[in-house]
């Protein structure tokens, strides 16, 4: 199968427009005749399940929280961008897209991203409408600030708790529509498979978490809206829930995984303390505005971090990249970190931290100031490490936050199987090799308020439906191979839980498929992961049944798809013997030691097309061509 | 630079509600938990109870989580008789071991409230809260719908009070902590914040009283003005919101026949 992207044609600032004039419509009396399965509440599936019901087509929509309000996307910080232009400092539609091209690395399709800066700006419309309480200045207007990576203040923000005003404005439209009946919401609900029949997606099968049911649903179309797999890694700053089951269903059901190597690894997270350590926490890199990130000159130089004078403080950032300082992009930040602990001079008890530090910003603006902006965060910090921040420095050390790679979509949204949409984090997205910060809420609501609800509506009036219901033998032969697979983890009786199994995993995949990447590394991780494997088949330990409310069992089932992804995740970083964005290899870097990327020969999306048990999956390419961003190399210098 | 002592492992006993489904009876079970570092947080040292249960064999004590940072709101334990656990402005999940002693007895209990029927275990059906929401709590703007975003100002000062009221995580501590197990904390903050936004007010008066109905259908109890909401609420949820609730829905049904 060749990869079509679909991009229309035109002018790129045209496509989108000349795109939705030629769709197909559906009208309004007939789009009660369809169902849309939409699966995840996030801001991408809350978005396009509210915005799809508001159409007037049937929607039922799916989530694994006691509440939709409770996805994932809750928990995000920072910000949301868009090209507003509101602080007048040059920003404009243009700038937003060619910002995310470059912070992408030029690893991402131009025109989803010019879609995207060009929908941003709606997006904050309808939130404000929504009456999401974004912060404002006092003449009641809009506040804006820059985010890493940024030159212009283009990110609206809720204190520091964007992604929960967000989610729940989203969710205050999704309510209406479950209140107007046209949405049917399923809580505590996890997607096990895909049905396919005649080629194209026509349902689910799902697992009532609490009293262990398998159940399948039927529909005219399916969208993934199920996040990111960070937790693949085990230790992530992703909810503990966060999984890629779904996608990886999907995969082994026809949908091609794209650069699953594509990972961000997030700078400023509090360092781990533990083996009881269950996730990691973010403090919000908003922080970098005005902290500044240091490291002692010495080696091992153990003195309190307020005794060491400034002449002894290396503000490795600033010196390296000057034009950048603090704000250089995650990858670049993430890397710089790493390499000062190696040489020795990390912080902390463990070494594997570095500071940032706001003395200097509560002497510039004053500590009220600083609070006004940063409370809710230092007080979390304070809350996990018991240090004041206001007093010591914060340690922060990197973490796995984002996965930029995800199920393959062409322009719209739409997967290698017809009729299966992906969208938010789930999808390999727009963010090419890397993510810029304040990008994923943007890129998870213009899927779902402005792109999707388009797309899947001209996929639903340019094709015809058999009447398709859940007694067909594809979903039965579907909920037997399920409910099969649940009774053999239950069944295995061995003596490793699937905790001790995840966090063995997430070792592998931290040292060999993490910041840095090299060809022996990549290939004993190929080695390492299904011996892994073979012994979560042969030593997991589950307990109780599969008829009630069972969270090891869960976890078992999501561990069972990770031990399958992360292989593949190695294939494809050893694949790519380039640097770009978030993926490092080690082979391929300056003589400075700055990321090479090697345009000639990895100009293309890497799209894997699953072979079957144990087969070695496919490689197909979506070549990549830049006519508005010319391929540089990246430079924050 | 620690506010606390350097502290070692602790032991603890642990009494813990254990209940198979909805519909059987419930009983506390003791537990010692050898080995609890300071630096645990309260989930985590459940979650190493569990791994030891399961590796014997027994059903794991099942308790809900998610982001495990305090903004989801899916976590919440009754711990010593204290919705959320000892340490103020804190979720479960953000609540450290290092708030106990060596030694410690602690009692986990799951939300009590008729309106919050028990799953399993420690885990509660909080869907009444959903439907509050659903009953009026958002403004009726489809996609696409809306102008642009600087042609409404809001005063700064009404904007921060709204995200304060915006704050809530719908963890459902203040039912848990309320002795009439009222929803009037949760459910005001959601009619505050919108009554205090021009977005909100063309939906106004319905929404006090079809969100303040919904509320007593669901078998949530009176608010007597107890104040142990706030107390518990980790996001600081003031019971000023209760009061602009409470004008909010005398006006509007006042107002409308
Ligand atoms: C701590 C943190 C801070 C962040 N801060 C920012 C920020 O400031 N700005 C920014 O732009 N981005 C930020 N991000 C990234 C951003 O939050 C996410 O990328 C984004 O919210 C993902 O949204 P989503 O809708 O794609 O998926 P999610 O919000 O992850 O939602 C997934 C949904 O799918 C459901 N689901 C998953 N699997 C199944 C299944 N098998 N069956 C049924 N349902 C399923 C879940 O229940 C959930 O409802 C942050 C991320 C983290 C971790
Ligand atoms: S008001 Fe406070 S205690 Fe009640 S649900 Fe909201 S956050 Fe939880
Ligand atoms: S787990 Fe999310 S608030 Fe505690």
């Amino acid at each position: 199968m060749t990869l079509d992207a679909k991009i229309p044609e035109g002018p790129i600032q045209e496509k989108w427009d000349n795109h939705r004039f030629h769709m197909k419509l559906v009208n309004p009396a007939n789009k009660r005749k369809h169902t849309i399965i939409v699966v995840g509440t996030g801001l991408a599936g809350a978005s396009v399940a509210a915005s799809l019901g508001e159409l007037g087509y049937n929607v039922k929509n799916f989530c694994i929280q006691d509440s939709p309000r409770r996805a994932h996307s809750i928990a995000a910080q920072g910000g949301i961008n868009a090209a507003k232009n509101y602080p007048n400092d040059g920003d404009s539609i243009w700038r937003l897209f060619y910002d995310t091209v470059k912070g992408g690395d030029y690893r991402s399709r131009e025109a989803n991203v010019y879609r995207l800066a060009q929908v941003s700006n709606d997006i904050i419309d309808q939130c404000v409408a929504q009456g999401i309480p974004f912060a404002r200045d006092y003449g009641g207007l809009l506040a804006n600030r820059s985010f890493g990576g940024a030159q212009v203040s283009r990110t609206f923000y809720a204190r520091g708790q964007t992604g929960q005003q967000l989610l729940l404005g989203a969710y205050s439209a999704l309510s209406r529509q479950i209140k107007a009946k046209k949405v049917e919401m399923f809580n505590r609900h996890e997607m096990l498979d895909l049905v396919v029949i005649d080629g194209k997606a026509r349902g689910i099968v799902t697992r009532n978490l609490i009293n262990g049911k398998i159940e399948s649903h039927a529909a005219d179309a399916v969208l993934l809206a199920t996040g990111g797999y960070g937790n693949v890694y085990y230790l992530s700053t992703n909810a503990v829930n966060s999984n890629a089951t779904a996608v990886w269903r999907a995969h082994k059901r026809g949908a091609y995984f794209a650069n699953p190597c594509f990972v961000q690894i997030h700078p400023t997270c509090i360092p781990v303390t533990g083996d009881h350590q269950s996730k990691l926490t973010l403090m919000s890199e908003s922080l970098r505005n005005d902290g500044r990130v240091w490291v002692p000159k010495a080696k091992g130089d153990k003195r309190h971090p307020n005794e060491i004078p400034e002449a002894e403080r290396d503000y490795y950032l600033e010196r390296r990249y000057p034009a950048f300082g603090n704000l250089v992009p995650r990858d670049i930040a993430s890397r710089a970190a790493k390499q000062v602990c190696d040489e020795g001079r990390g912080v902390g008890k463990t070494g594997l931290a570095v500071y940032l530090d706001f003395a200097d910003a509560i002497q510039r603006l004053g500590r009220k100031a600083v609070e006004e902006k940063y409370g809710n965060l230092f007080d979390m910090y304070e809350r996990i490490t018991d240090e004041n921040p206001y007093e010591v420095p914060m340690r922060i050390f990197p973490a796995i936050h984002y996965t930029m790679g995800g199920l393959w979509v062409d322009y719209n949204l739409q997967s290698t199987i017809p009729g299966l949409f992906v969208l938010g984090e789930a999808n390999f997205s727009d963010h090419g090799a890397n993510r810029l910060g304040a990008s994923a809420l943007m890129q998870g609501l213009a899927d779902g308020y402005y792109v999707a609800p388009y797309t899947v509506g001209n996929y639903i009036g340019s094709n015809k439906f058999e009447p398709v219901t859940t007694d067909h033998p594809a979903f039965k032969e579907s909920e037997k191979t399920v409910a099969e697979s649940i009774q053999k983890l239950l069944s295995i009786n061995g003596k490793k839980t699937a905790h001790e199994l995840n966090r063995e995993l997430g070792l592998i995949l931290w040292e060999y498929v993490g910041m840095g990447r090299n060809e022996t590394g990549l290939k004993k991780a190929l080695e390492e992961i299904p011996k892994l494997r073979q012994e979560f088949w042969e030593n997991l330990k589950v307990a109780g049944s599969g008829e009630t409310l069972n969270q090891n069992l869960e976890e078992a089932g999501r561990l069972a798809d990770y031990l399958e992804l992360a292989e593949l995740m190695a294939r494809d970083a050893l694949n790519r013997n380039e640097s770009c964005g978030g993926h490092f290899r080690e082979e391929s870097a300056t003589p400075e030691g700055e990321a090479r990327r090697n345009d000639e020969e990895y100009t293309y999306v890497a799209a894997w097309e699953y072979k079957g048990k144990d087969q070695v999956q496919a490689l197909h390419k979506e070549h990549l061509t830049f006519e508005h961003v010319p391929l540089t190399q990246r430079s924050y210098k | 630079m620690s506010n606390h002592a350097e502290q070692s492992d602790m032991r603890l006993h642990l009494k813990i509600w254990r209940q198979p489904d909805a519909d059987s009876p419930g009983k506390f079970v003791s537990f010692e938990k050898e080995k609890v570092s300071p630096d645990m947080s309260f989930l985590e040292m459940l979650d190493e109870l569990n791994e030891g249960l399961i590796k014997a064999g027994e059903d794991p004590v099942a308790f809900d989580s998610d982001c495990r940072e305090g903004i989801c709101g899916m976590c919440g334990l009754v711990i010593n008789g204290q919705a959320h656990g000892p340490r103020r402005s804190t979720t479960t999940c953000q609540l450290h071991m290092r708030e106990f002693k060596d030694g410690d007895t602690i009692t986990i209990e799951p939300w009590r409230a008729k309106a919050f029927p028990v799953i399993k275990d420690l885990v509660v059906d909080r869907s009444a809260f959903d439907r509050i929401i659903q009953a009026g709590g958002y403004i009726s703007v489809n996609t696409g719908n809306a102008q642009d975003a600087n042609a409404i100002p809001i005063p700064k000062r009404n904007a921060d009070e709204a995200m304060d009221a915006a704050s809530c995580i719908g963890c459902g501590a203040c039912v848990a902590a309320c002795p009439n197990a009222s929803a009037t904390l949760f459910t005001s903050a959601k009619i505050s914040q919108f009554a205090l936004l021009p977005q909100g007010q063309v939906e106004r008066k319905e929404r006090a009283i079809q969100m303040v109905s919904q509320m007593d259908f669901e078998g949530f109890g009176d608010c007597s003005n107890y104040g142990e909401c706030e107390a518990a609420c980790p996001k600081d949820i003031s019971i000023s919101h209760i009061a602009r609730m409470k004008r909010e829905y005398v006006k509007a049904a006042l107002t409308t026949a």
